[in-house]
């Protein structure tokens, strides 16, 4: 029996009626067609499916789409401010080469994002056990976090609205969806 | 791309219906706080570590129901209070329980393992009570919790009851609760003065991944600071279950503080552990590493029932 959830995904509210056994990495990517979401192991290990849900990083592929209903999710396409415009963890991420294939790209990013807004000035060691439920099999790590290291410098010197923010209390502004909602 | 199974879900609205539910499902239910463990047998073709469905149900791939427990208010608890104790919800999930000001101050121990659980994304969705419920041996909120004398509370449909935690494990992924039962919270009493815990653990990439080893140790001390005056160990991922070792306590009882006794105790804890070579450690080699841990434990436990009694002076 499909269930009527109502999501609502960096900042825009959509209806859908959902089968029970879809996860919410599923749905994004499926339904809402906000492919930036990747789907690694399936399984939680590999952190590439990583979302903000209420706020807090969890694995969307361990998530039921049903469980997250009438809840807020943040996706990578919601981090940047505009479609011209980068965050600056996406600017750290690219300026300290901490890219490589890009496919564990988002969910490093939404676990820096989680992290620096619990902790806008985390150490090395805390950066790496803020991102210890990411994987990369490209970079070596070393690039990653210093990125994130100077992502926060950036963040300290100018906060930067996302759709995080914009969606914490609904009325903080336009919502920061790069993609209209599709189908 | 793994996919989950079909199944329907719901909600449920308070736990005698949860309980309700699990019951008319007739084991073809499943319950679910964090969904962290579950979803992942779930999605495992093989599904070896769900028990299997009664002959009369639905066969092994037919339609299951998972109940869902995160829109039950009361099952989100977690707190404080010196008289009762700490109390963890069903729903409360090991992030804030590893956070919580009153864990961290009163039940550091318990606040470290939840925070040694996973990863950051696994903490924020699964909870200590379904790290009990998933029975692993190896599960890192178990030995904290089983040295501080904690307890269960199980709802049934008859009504509720209270099991120590230590009767809480019958096997690797199987536990007490009966078609029907859920776990509503762990309770822990409140430590007694001049005491302190502390939870060592190892594995292999040393963050993330499921401990090989686990141990924790209690300890509490008499007025001089000079004596033991009770101790308890408990081990993870070195028996079928997690294992409160009843023999290595009764060894410590009113001897004196120092790394001498605390040796022998490690030495009793070693050999009332059972280990199997897997994956991830051999057999030998978590024997010589419940030794080690269980020093390292029992002596931050003294150290913490120590600057207990310099806090509460």
């Amino acid at each position: 029996m499909k269930h009527s959830v109502v999501l609502t995904v960096n900042g825009e509210e959509y209806v859908l009626a959902i089968d029970p056994h879809r996860t919410l990495a599923e749905v994004l990517r499926e339904e809402l067609r906000l492919t930036g979401t990747k789907i690694g192991c399936g399984t939680g290990d590999c952190g590439a499916c990583t979302v903000l849900l209420d706020g807090r990083a969890v694995s969307s592929c361990l998530t039921l789409a049903v469980e997250a209903d009438g809840r807020r999710v943040v996706t990578v396409e919601g981090l940047a401010p505009s479609g011209e415009q980068l965050h600056p963890i996406q600017q750290a991420f690219i300026e300290k080469g901490a890219i490589q294939c890009g496919f564990c790209t988002p969910g490093m990013e939404m676990s820096t994002l989680a992290l620096l807004q619990g902790n806008p000035h985390p150490t090395e060691e805390e950066i790496r056990a803020g991102l210890a439920g990411n994987l990369c099999r490209c970079t070596g790590y070393n690039k990653i976090v210093e990125a994130v290291a100077t992502a926060a410098g950036a963040m300290a010197e100018e906060p930067m609205n996302t759709a995080a923010d914009g969606a914490s209390d609904g009325d903080q502004g336009r919502p920061c969806a790069l993609w209209p909602p599709v189908g | 791309m793994i996919v989950l199974p079909r199944f329907e879900y719901k909600a449920a609205g308070s736990v005698a219906e949860a309980c309700r539910l699990l019951r008319d499902a007739g084991g073809a239910g499943r319950v679910m706080a964090g969904g962290t463990d579950l979803l992942v047998k779930l999605k495992s073709v093989a599904r070896p570590l769900l028990p299997a469905p009664p002959a009369s149900g639905e066969g092994p791939s037919g339609p299951e129901l998972v109940v869902g427990l995160r829109g039950i208010r009361e099952l989100a608890t977690l707190g404080f209070d010196s008289g009762r104790g700490l109390v963890v919800g069903a729903t409360a999930c090991l992030a804030d329980v590893a956070a919580h000001p009153d864990v961290l101050r009163h039940y550091p121990a318990v606040a470290y393992a939840a925070s040694e659980t996973g990863t950051p994304q696994v903490r924020n969705m699964g909870t200590v009570v379904g790290n009990l419920c998933n029975a692993a041996p190896s599960a890192d909120n178990a030995p904290a919790l089983l040295v501080l004398g904690a307890e269960v509370r199980v709802a049934g449909e008859g009504g509720e009851r209270v099991l120590p935690l230590a009767e809480f494990f019958r096997g690797p992924g199987e536990t007490a609760l009966g078609l029907g039962e859920i776990v509503t919270a762990v309770e822990v009493p409140v430590p007694p003065a001049r005491s302190g815990a502390s939870y060592r653990h190892l594995s292999a990439r040393g963050r993330v991944d499921l401990s090989a080893v686990g141990t924790a140790a209690f300890v509490s001390l008499d007025e001089e600071y000079a004596r033991v005056r009770e101790v308890r160990i408990a081990l993870g991922g070195v028996a079928p279950t997690p294992l409160l070792v009843a023999e290595a306590g009764a060894h410590l009882a009113d001897a004196p503080v120092g790394r001498r006794v605390f040796a022998e105790a490690a030495a009793l804890a070693a050999r009332a552990a059972r280990p199997i070579s897997d994956v991830r450690a051999s057999a030998g080699y978590r024997r010589r590493m419940v030794q080690t841990l269980v020093q390292r434990a029992l002596l931050e436990a003294v150290v913490r029932a120590q600057a207990d009694g310099e806090v509460r002076s």
